[in-house]
């Protein structure tokens, strides 16, 4: 049994489990904007404990509304992190802030500047998890930005190269993988986006990796998630990683990129993008099922996870959820009608479980389903 | 005796309020970024943060300031971005970054805006003298866009060197001309492309009566090697005055081109980190030109441009004034070489 089963839904009607799942990221309900607001503002009445509990809030919110929309694992939108490297820069000591730089147009990111030796400092994530699984009914999963976009997306003025502050912080993401084990946690995605802008050091990415999971236990789900690049740039070497899962956004190529992965073998699990994030309009089920049969052409069923291309935080929240929505329906209709042939995961076909052993080639599908 | 002389390349990040006030009346997204045809409103705050940066530079004891390049939001394919014969389409990363910019497809014949020679006019009156304009160079220019209207590498870039070459002859009168070209080492000409490539700088340089700088550098986050060395060597067949090098991502193999090849008889040095926020000493950058001044035997130059090896956009408002201000106050008689 491999470590995704225990994910499985109590009540799963099928033998394929196409887990569904989202990136992380999640459009903040306005209200709590409006709180951070009010937070920051030091002549407004609204202190610590009143924050807290509009982040509780919208955690509870958010999670629900993964659930509502039927995904098997489930995040809390990411609505306590302002930032997916800002957040992290906070809590680690080393790190200090000089302002805001520019990363398009008049969009503006608080990148931070390492000016120490990296260390823990306050807890990152423990009290996050805590809470969305205490509201949740299904799994959470747990996204952490990883150690190599943590270096890169920095101003490194203390280590010799990014590197060696890389693997400094990759030390800092197992000691919280390691908590958030402790404290329940089973599913973990590393979210390396920098690989993507910088892909000649994915053996960098590699050895933050073989050290994010040292000592953590086999029955905990390690994903990495790769967006916006180039994959050939990084194809096979990320076979290599001693993760479970890659995350990959490939919806907003149109899938142009799908067949680098089908040489060599795609030997890990694939969780694969299907739906955009870049766009306002909800894609149709039809869609998204042409999108899941993409993924199909690399890894059998038991090996494919189903999500987003990346966060859904700039996407109007009824967009997002329409989204998920439609994502979950997509993956129910595709699972019901792929049956098992011959041995474990090496002849899959599609087809209802009643049909014969005649097998439906993938074109046919797009008709039928 | 060599000659010191301070400047920068350009491209500065909005000042603080500027950030929030522009960001405010253009939107966040890619339709409202700038197009040429700015609404009063707009026009008026880039007015008034030009003049803030040009005061900065004057401040810091700057000896050539720019004008500082705030409405390219597109980076170095703004004279592109905002011509007429060019579609400005979806955000694209820019170099190995994470920074994107609106892809520039040209579309038609390629013609003069003067939207760089209005910006520079606007800048004279803040300075007393001469003012560096700065300009993407025609192989960056060409690397950064997509033709749809030329139909060959070739005629592409010889097209972009003669609309470079035409919004130069708009300009007022300018002290030195920075030519911009990161794509030397980003996505450097192989043969036959490295002599167009040489032949293109000399069209746009040829065009301006000032002295020109052809500044090569890393634009992209890891970037760390030097420039190629038979790309290096076809530049200096350009008629321009001086070459720039990046000698903060590496500064030995770059002593060692300029060393073995000879160069220019002015020379720009990038020895400011334009993309770290560690604010390096007056002293420091003084001993970075001395060490390459040092490094570079056989080379006598007349000018020694000292400068920030990228443009400084990458970099906080307060990060980047102590630069400003650090490189302003290098020592410019002790230089010994």
């Amino acid at each position: 049994m491999t470590n995704r089963e225990q994910f499985r839904p109590e009540d799963h009607p099928n033998d394929h489990f196409l887990l569904t799942t989202v990136v992380g990221s999640y459009k903040k309900p306005k209200w709590l904007d409006r709180a951070r607001d009010r937070f920051e503002d030091e002549d407004a009445d609204f202190g610590e404990a009143e924050f807290a509990e509009a982040k509780d809030d919208a955690a509870r919110l958010i999670t629900e509304e993964h659930e509502r929309a039927g995904l098997d694992v489930v995040v809390d939108g990411e609505m306590r992190r302002n930032e997916m490297v800002e957040y992290f820069a906070h809590l680690i000591e080393g790190y200090e802030f000089n302002g805001r730089v520019k990363v398009w147009g008049h969009n503006y990111f608080d990148k931070p500047s390492v000016v120490d030796d990296v260390a823990y400092g306050e807890e990152w994530l423990v009290d996050e998890y805590e809470f969305t699984s205490s509201v949740a009914s299904r799994p959470v999963k747990v996204p952490i930005t990883g150690p190599y976009t943590l270096a890169n997306w920095t101003f490194n003025e203390a280590y010799e190269d990014d590197e060696a502050l890389a693997y400094d912080l990759a030390e800092l993401v197992n000691t919280e993988i390691e908590r958030l084990v402790d404290a329940g946690a089973r599913y973990i995605q590393i979210d390396e986006p920098a690989l993507a802008t910088t892909p000649d050091d994915h053996a960098i990415v590699g050895e933050c990796l073989e050290r994010i999971v040292a000592e953590i236990p086999d029955d905990v789900r390690i994903g990495v998630h790769v967006c916006y690049g180039d994959y050939s740039r990084i194809y096979p070497e990320v076979l290599d990683y001693p993760v479970d899962e890659v995350d990959l956004e490939l919806t907003n190529g149109d899938y142009e990129q799908i067949d680098v992965f089908t040489d060599p073998e795609f030997t890990l699990d694939l969780a694969l993008g299907v739906v955009d994030n870049h766009t306002a309009e909800v894609e149709s089920v039809a869609q998204i099922k042409e999108n899941i049969l993409q993924g199909l052409k690399v890894v059998p069923p038991e090996r494919l996870t189903i999500s987003p291309d990346c966060g859904l935080k700039l996407l109007p929240r009824e967009v997002a959820y329409g989204k998920m929505e439609n994502m979950v329906r997509a993956a129910r209709v595709i699972r019901s009608c792929v049956t098992n042939f011959g041995s474990a995961g090496e002849h899959w076909r599609f087809g209802p479980r009643r049909q014969s052993s005649v097998s439906w080639e993938q074109k046919e599908l797009r008709t039928t389903v | 005796m060599t000659e010191v002389v301070s400047t920068t390349p350009g491209l500065y990040p909005l000042p603080e309020w500027a950030k929030d006030e522009l960001a405010g009346m253009k939107g966040r997204q890619k339709g409202g970024l700038v197009s040429g045809s700015e609404s009063e409103a707009v026009a008026a705050a880039y007015e008034r943060a030009r003049e803030e940066v040009l005061g900065l530079q004057t401040e810091a004891g700057l000896d050539l300031p720019v004008e500082g390049q705030l409405r390219w939001d597109d980076m170095l394919a703004h004279p592109l971005a905002v011509s007429d014969a060019v579609d400005t389409r979806g955000i694209v990363r820019y170099y190995d970054n994470n920074n994107f910019y609106r892809e520039p497809v040209v579309t038609d014949d390629l013609t003069a805006t003067g939207d760089v020679a209005a910006e520079l006019a606007a800048a004279e009156e803040f300075v007393d003298d001469g003012l560096n304009a700065v300009l993407p160079g025609p192989w960056t220019l060409a690397d950064l866009a997509s033709d749809e209207h030329y139909g060959d590498e070739a005629a592409f870039l010889d097209a972009i060197a003669a609309f470079l070459a035409a919004e130069i002859e708009q300009f007022p009168d300018v002290e030195t001309l920075f030519l911009l070209e990161p794509s030397l080492l980003e996505s450097p000409p192989g043969d036959g492309p490295d002599e167009r490539a040489s032949e293109a700088i000399d069209t746009v340089a040829d065009a301006a009566d000032a002295d020109v700088v052809a500044h090569t550098y890393w634009e992209s986050h890891g970037g760390d090697g030097n420039i190629d060395e038979k790309v290096y060597a076809h530049l200096l067949d350009a008629d321009i005055e001086a070459v720039g090098f990046d000698f903060v991502a590496n500064h030995e193999d770059t002593a060692y081109v300029v060393g073995e090849y000879g160069c220019t008889d002015d020379v720009a040095l990038g020895v400011v980190n334009g993309k770290n926020t560690r604010v390096e000493s007056p002293e420091e950058i003084t001993d970075r030109v001395e060490w390459a001044l040092s490094n570079t035997p056989g080379t006598d130059f007349e000018t020694v441009y000292a400068t920030v090896n990228a443009p400084t956009f990458y970099l906080p408002s307060t990060t980047f004034e102590e630069k400003l201000a650090a490189l302003g106050s290098i020592a410019r008689t002790e230089v010994t070489a």
